[in-house]
């Protein structure tokens, strides 16, 4: 769906987007994931024709961009950098509006596309101008084959998170391919099928997220006997937190039965997998401390949403 | 796209409130010089006002005379300054632009969206002045003369020594040729605003860089010094419209204008086309 080759963006001397590779593909749900300011939002522009790139390709359903890019614009929605509105105009004028801007859709079907959306987001009948959602309705407008959002939830509260992180799940479910950037791991872990982490311009890892939490090779184990077990596992034990045991073997059925065999009590047994957060912290080194883990919502990229 | 854009100008209470304005303040010297009987002497105050008493159907004309030198470039600049500044700094540039709006398109739709508003305003303006002048002055013949506009010795219609008497049709005529003239050098004032809108995300910005740029030009015009620039400035010709009601008509200033200004308008909007249609567009 969407492929970049050596992409980068130059402001004056300043390197924003430095020799990006990405590739997402028909059905992903894409997390693009990196830090404030390490250029997302960049890229995001990019994609949709609006920044123009110093160097590399672009291609985005086939296409070409920004060359060819109003061919694929009426099939991808898109929310950059916070939705907006005419702040003298109801929600409703505001998705009018926009709706008739642009060719794609009959003037006939308006009423009922706007209605739509709106039901989709969760705002039918609501008169007040939450403008996140807004700008969610206004990018579900035309049913798009590929949705480009950038930091979709920032600024919503747990409720309208999880709410929209359902939404994004059954628009994929139905054929949607979802890109999406954010600075929230948690965010990435729980809704994303493959997850590209930038860091400072650079894409320094792109996978599928099972695959990049794929078992380490290692075990964990608890057990209300620690001492025990780590005679009887002798030498294998990593690492010993009180009563959480890593130990150097990824089959933990072979190590429950040694373990139960020698009489040792075991209360759970389980493959280490590497969180998001230490895939993080491993690729993009010291420069990370903005990476919050699943903590609260920084505050700081959340302009544009009022 | 034409279309949004028109609907958007007309749900927007600016546009009507700025021409709200522009209609009532002639109609409020209307209402002073028709209630004190004082119209300044020929030669001072705004053109053709010394002619008013004598018949309302100058009253349009000299209305447009009230507006053109500070309300209406700045009615003007407010608004095409406000067109894709407005709009990037509202942050729905992006949004109509990923929609897609071609740039061109959308700096098409701008445009006459502008002039349509350009007009309105010109014609409203117009309209209400002639409905205030016949009502507070009547309507008596009016002589041209090669001096302007006078009323004096005129019986009933009659040619005067200097004047031709003119009938309501070309009084209607000429003034036409006086709106369209003042349509086209606000439409040079438009594209400058416009081109600075496509520079700036601050609708305010362009709008007074606009501005700034005019008041140059007025400065500019009075200064013997520059003589050798006065003929390219953008206000040089600005009241050359008067000519339209002199006898016979003196076309050489109005000829003038238009091309000044039609020089204005295409490298103006030229420019805003080719900076816009090749701008990272980071609002």
């Amino acid at each position: 769906m969407i492929v970049t080759r050596a992409l980068t963006k130059r402001y004056g001397r300043l390197l924003v987007v430095d020799q990006v590779d990405l590739d997402v593909r028909e059905g992903d749900r894409y997390g693009f994931l990196g830090p404030n300011g390490s250029g997302k939002t960049t890229v995001v522009r990019m994609l949709l024709g609006l920044v123009y790139a110093t160097s590399g390709e672009i291609t985005v359903m086939g296409r070409p961009v920004p060359k060819r890019v109003s061919e694929v614009l009426p099939s991808i929605g898109s929310l950059v950098e916070g939705p907006s509105a005419y702040g003298h105009l109801s929600g409703r004028a505001n998705l009018a509006l926009i709706d008739a801007a642009g060719k794609a859709g009959s003037r006939r079907t308006r009423r009922r596309r706007i209605g739509t959306a709106l039901e989709r987001v969760g705002l039918a009948g609501v008169d007040s101008r939450p403008v996140k959602r807004l700008g969610l309705a206004a990018a579900l407008l035309r049913s798009p084959r590929l949705l480009i959002l950038d930091e979709p939830t920032n600024g919503l509260d747990p409720q309208g998170i999880r709410e929209i992180r359902d939404l994004l799940a059954e628009l994929n479910a139905a054929g949607t391919t979802v890109f999406m950037s954010s600075h929230q791991l948690a965010e990435v872990e729980q809704l994303c099928t493959r997850v590209g982490i930038v860091d400072r311009g650079r894409l320094v890892k792109q996978d599928d997220l099972a695959a990049m939490r794929a078992p380490t090779g290692r075990a964990i184990v608890r057990t209300p006997d620690p001492d025990r077990a780590v005679a009887v596992l002798d030498g294998q034990v990593d690492h010993r937190d009180a009563d959480r045991l890593l130990v150097a073997d990824a089959d933990t059925a072979a190590i429950n039965a040694r373990l139960v065999a020698a009489g040792v009590r075991v209360s759970e047994i389980t493959a280490e997998r590497r969180s998001l957060e230490d895939v993080v912290l491993s690729v993009t080194g010291t420069g990370s401390d903005h990476f919050g883990g699943p903590g609260p919502v920084p505050r700081t990229e959340s302009r544009g949403t009022s | 796209m034409i279309g949004v854009e028109l609907v958007k100008l007309a749900r927007r209470p600016r546009s009507w409130v700025s021409i709200l304005l522009l209609c009532a303040l002639p109609t409020l010297v209307a209402v002073f010089v028709a209630v004190t009987h004082l119209a300044p002497p020929p030669g001072q105050g705004p053109a053709l006002l010394s002619a008013v008493l004598s018949s309302g159907a100058l009253f349009p004309a000299a209305a447009l005379a009230i507006v053109l030198p500070v309300f209406l470039p700045v009615a003007v600049a407010v608004v095409a300054g406000d067109s894709i500044a407005g709009e990037a700094g509202s942050g729905t540039l992006r949004y109509l632009l990923a929609r897609p709006v071609g740039r061109t398109r959308l700096l098409v739709a701008k445009l006459v969206a502008l002039v349509v508003y350009t007009l309105a305003a010109v014609a409203l303006v117009t309209g209400t002045a002639y409905l205030t002048g016949i009502m507070l002055f009547g309507a008596q013949p009016v002589a041209a003369t090669p001096s302007g506009l006078t009323t004096s010795n005129l019986a009933a219609g009659a040619t005067t020594l200097s004047g031709t008497a003119m009938s309501p049709t070309e009084i209607a005529l000429r003034t036409l040729g006086a709106v369209s003239f003042i349509v086209v050098s606000m439409l040079g004032v438009g594209a400058i605003a416009l081109f600075l809108s496509t520079v700036t995300d601050s609708a305010l910005g362009a709008a007074l860089g606009a501005l700034a740029a005019l008041v140059t030009s007025e400065v500019l015009v009075t200064l013997n010094a520059a003589s050798a620039v006065d003929p390219y400035l953008p206000t040089r010709y600005w009241l050359a419209w008067i000519d339209f009601f002199r006898e016979p008509i003196v076309w050489r200033n109005i000829e003038r204008g238009f091309a000044v200004q039609g020089v204005y308008v295409v490298v103006f909007l030229g420019a805003a086309w080719a900076h816009f249609a090749t701008k990272d567009i980071t609002s």
